[in-house]
Order: C-alpha cells, then structure tokens, then sequence
C-alpha cells in the first residue's frame, strides 16, 4: 500500500530545510511571526497542518489552548517536551487567544 | 477559482463582489468577511475559520471548503446541497488522523473474528461483491456538522453547514458479512477498524464499535459503491461501514478489520470522543453497553433541514416570486413536514415535499414566496418527522458541539 501524503509541508525547523508541498493541494499556512512559532511549527505539523490553530482562533482563552496542547500529549501522544509545551501554549495564548 | 489574492486586493479596496450563483452582493469590509462570504459560510465561524477556509479541490474532488489540510477536512459549499444526492466528487471529506493509504482492490482483505466471532476469516474484494448486494439512499453527517455555530464557541474542526452529504450506498449487509465468521450469543459490539491512523504511533487509532443490534439490521452495509461508482479515495475506497440513520462517525473507511467483541471496546474514540450528555436530546437508539452515568455515545441523527437556494444576505427582487428550496432529513424515521416562516418565525406555512427516495435520504423541499416590499426578510425552515421531533429553537449545550440542528435563519435582502 502507498501511502497518500497530503503534502509534505512541514516546518523548516523539522526537516532542515523547506520540504516543497509535493503532493496534493496542501499549502503552507503561515502563522504570526511570534517567538516560539518556531517550536509550534516543529512539534505541531508532525500531525496536522498549522491551520488548526486560526481555525480555533480567537475564542480559546489561555486556559482553553493549555488544555488543547495537553490534550495532544496525553491524549494523542505528541513527543513533546515539557520545556516546549510551555513555550507552545504561551505562543497560542498570545497570537490566538482570547 | 476564486483566489485568496484576487479576495485580499477586493476587501482592501472595499470593492463590490458579485458572485455568480450566490446572487449575492455586497461591500466587504474585511478580508475575513469577504473570505466567508464567497464561500457561503456562516458569519457566526470563529474569526480564525473564516480568515483560514478557502477553496481547495482534493484529487478526484471539485473545489470544497478546506478547512484543514492534513488531516483533510473539507466540506461541502451549500449550494450544491441542492438535490437529494450529492454527487462523489462533491462529498465531504473528514479524517481525525494524517496517514491514510491508498488501498488496493486486488490486494484488500476484510479479516472478521473476535471473542464473539465462531472462527476467524476474510475476505476478498470479489467475495465481497458476491455477497448478495442492497443499495440504500442515506445521508451520512459529521457528528459535529456545524460546531462552528456553536456560542460559545467550542474546539474541534470548525465545520460550517457542509459536513454532510447523501448518497446511494450499495453494497453487502454487514449481518451477512458477520455471517461469514458466525456471531455467538454473547456478542455485544462490532468493533472496526480501518487502515488510517497517525502521524505518530502513540496516537490512538481511529477504532469504532457499534452495537451488534444494530450491526444485525438489513440497512446496515459493507458498502463499495456510491451513487453508482466505486468509493472515491477521499471517502473510504475500497469499503466503508454504512450505518443509515446514525451519525458518520460509525461510517468507517477503509476498512481493514471487524472484530465481535463480547465486552464494551473502550478505546479512546468511543470511551471518550463522540459522546454526548445523557438525557439532553430526543435519542430513540440508545447504545446501552457503552453509557455511563452521565453521558452516551452519540447514535441517531437529529431531525435538521437546511435552506440551499439562497445564500444568507441574498439579493433577490422585491415583487418577484422566489423559490425557496432545501433538504431535510433525520435518523430514518421520515420526514412528515417542512414548514417555512418568512417573518422569523411568526407565521409558518407548509413547504412542498420533493420525491421521497428513501427514509433515511434527504427529502428536498420548496417553497415559493414573494417579498413584496423593498427590504430585509428572515427566512426559516423547520422539519418535523414522523414521530413529532422538530428542529431545536435554541442551542443544546454540549462539551464537543454537536447535534446542532437549530432552526436556521436566513437573510434575504429584497431591492
């Protein structure tokens, strides 16, 4: 079985380097120029495009988006670090939040 | 195609938009709104969904509305919700995790055993197709069709009125597919699995039961074609559960595995996703051997209609007769009467039924009205079935947003 991937796009941070959207019509979505994007571009596009993250924008307030990326660690299983679970949330509560 | 660019340079100049087939003008004061608006979504989207939905064509799919690319979610734009059948390439498209294969025919194989299966087996897509075939026209809805509308808003994907379409499913009775293993007394849930999962390997894979009550009856499929074609990729090809009255999330895709279980299956997308609380909606199909306490897994559809002709704030001619038309549909108990106000719900006159094509289908509507004044009208539909549910009149609070069939209420701006 093949696998359809749709689109590669994942962060520059990930990869090394800006995979091309190879395949199928995923294109970038580009989140606010804030620190900590960074972290929210390597761990959050492992799973899902960043389009998640507007989509759910702007009515979570700070505990809402703390609870959302908790969820994806104990609930999903996102390897994410404590260190960047903090800078993650902060960065939502402060580019996406209420 | 409409372009995100062509929107942004329109809303910055406050340029006037007609839109073909939307008969709908007006002045755009932002790029979000201008956005929304052209793909006919609801102005009550969170501010975010309307900035990030554009539309996208997924291979093999006209333009849909993209909510998220990976896992795709797309829904379908309201006007081409208009008939009793939504074509394949138009189907909406809802996945929770990011790996989904591309399944060969020749190569797929459905294993079936489990606790409460008599032996295990499998089958191939020819032994599938020789099981005697039934065709049922059913609407197949996202459990949390129109959770963006919901206020407060909650998390999720953030689907507008699209995330629902209605096909002709044809395809083998999953009671005779369960045939083939043979069900013991004891079996209480059908558990299957279908071949997508995560991105990463601790995230839970998809895994649905259903009861075996409602595995048993004659309506529920193995299905492999729709609308008389295969499946397309987007919505489960090569086989895909068809559960006709009950919400899509028991619709699996792709299926690759059914387990008998003798035991409530308690993996996380039925312990704890698609679960509503207990007593707040008017459910006839319980699934007793999952219920708590305090709240069930979602079964049945609620009764809903949706008006589709016109897109909210439409211009259309004062003096002239408008047709308004839509859908309706519920959890196969048939529709009995859609109702239509042209006063916001004042005064309710009874819309035209169109053909019924089965009990669990849409059931198209129209109605014709004339806005005799210059001005803005409120239009609303309201489905009632066959057993005297209707559509909500205000919102029933629940933690994942769904049933959400709150009677709509449409703008129509006479001029």
């Amino acid at each position: 079985m093949r696998s359809i991937t749709i689109g590669a796009a994942l962060s520059a941070t990930f990869f090394g380097a800006v995979a091309a959207a190879a395949v199928a019509s995923e294109k970038p979505v580009y989140l606010k120029k804030a620190p900590g994007a960074d972290k929210v571009e390597a761990n959050c596009a492992v799973c899902h495009t960043l389009d998640y993250i507007p989509m759910n924008s702007t009515f979570l307030n700070a505990a809402g988006w703390d609870a959302e990326v908790a969820k994806m660690i104990s609930v999903f299983g996102a390897p994410i670090s404590p260190d960047d679970q903090r800078i993650i949330s902060d960065y939502l509560k402060t580019n996406y939040g209420r | 195609m409409i372009t995100r660019r062509g929107l942004l340079e329109a809303a910055g100049k406050g340029a006037i938009l007609g839109c073909a087939g939307h008969e709908l003008s007006r002045t755009f004061v932002s790029r979000a709104e201008a956005q929304a608006a052209t793909l006919g979504l609801p102005a009550q989207l969170p501010e975010g969904t309307r900035q990030e939905a554009v539309l996208d064509a997924l291979p093999g799919k006209v333009p849909l509305i993209k909510l998220s690319y990976r896992p795709p979610n797309y829904e379908t734009p309201v006007e081409l919700l208009r008939d009793a059948i939504t074509p394949n390439d138009a189907f909406f498209v809802r996945y929770h995790l990011s790996d989904i294969p591309e399944v060969k025919a020749e190569t797929w194989r459905l294993s079936i055993g489990g606790e409460g299966a008599g032996r295990e087996t499998n089958l191939t897509f020819d032994e599938l197709k020789r099981l005697p075939a039934v065709e049922v026209a059913a609407v197949c809805q996202c459990s949390g069709n129109r959770r963006g509308l919901f206020e407060p808003h909650v998390p999720g994907v953030e689907w507008g009125y699209g995330a629902m379409g209605c096909a002709r499913w044809k395809g083998a009775r999953l009671k005779d597919v369960l045939d083939r293993a043979g069900l013991k007394s004891e079996a209480l849930e059908i558990v299957v699995a279908g071949t997508d999962k995560g991105a990463v390997d601790k995230t839970p894979q998809f895994i649905k039961s259903i009861p075996a009550w409602k595995a048993m009856e004659d309506t529920t499929l193995v299905a492999y074609e729709m609308n008389g074609g295969p499946l397309p990729h987007w919505n489960g090809f090569p086989a895909r559960i068809i559960v006709p009255g009950w919400t899509a999330t028991y619709w699996m895709k792709h299926i690759s595995t059914i387990n008998v279980a003798t035991k409530p299956f308690d993996g996380f997308w039925m312990k704890s996703a698609y679960r509503i609380p207990l007593g707040k909606f008017p459910i006839v199909a319980r699934f007793a051997s999952q219920e708590t306490a305090v709240n069930t897994p979602i079964t049945e559809m609620v009764v809903n209609s949706l008006i589709t002709s016109h897109a909210d704030g439409a211009a259309v001619k004062a003096g002239s007769t408008v047709t308004i038309g839509g859908v309706a549909w519920d959890a196969g108990y048939s529709i009995n009467a859609v109702e239509v106000s042209t006063d916001g719900g004042r005064n309710w006159t009874a819309a035209a039924l169109g053909a019924d094509i089965g009990r669990f289908a849409f059931r198209t509507f129209s109605y014709d009205i004339t806005l005799p004044a210059k001005g803005n009208y409120q239009i609303m539909a309201r489905a009632t079935n066959k057993i005297g549910q209707s559509q909500a009149s205000a919102l029933i609070a629940n933690p994942a947003g769904y049933h959400h069939n709150v009677v709509q209420t449409l703008n129509l701006v006479a001029a």
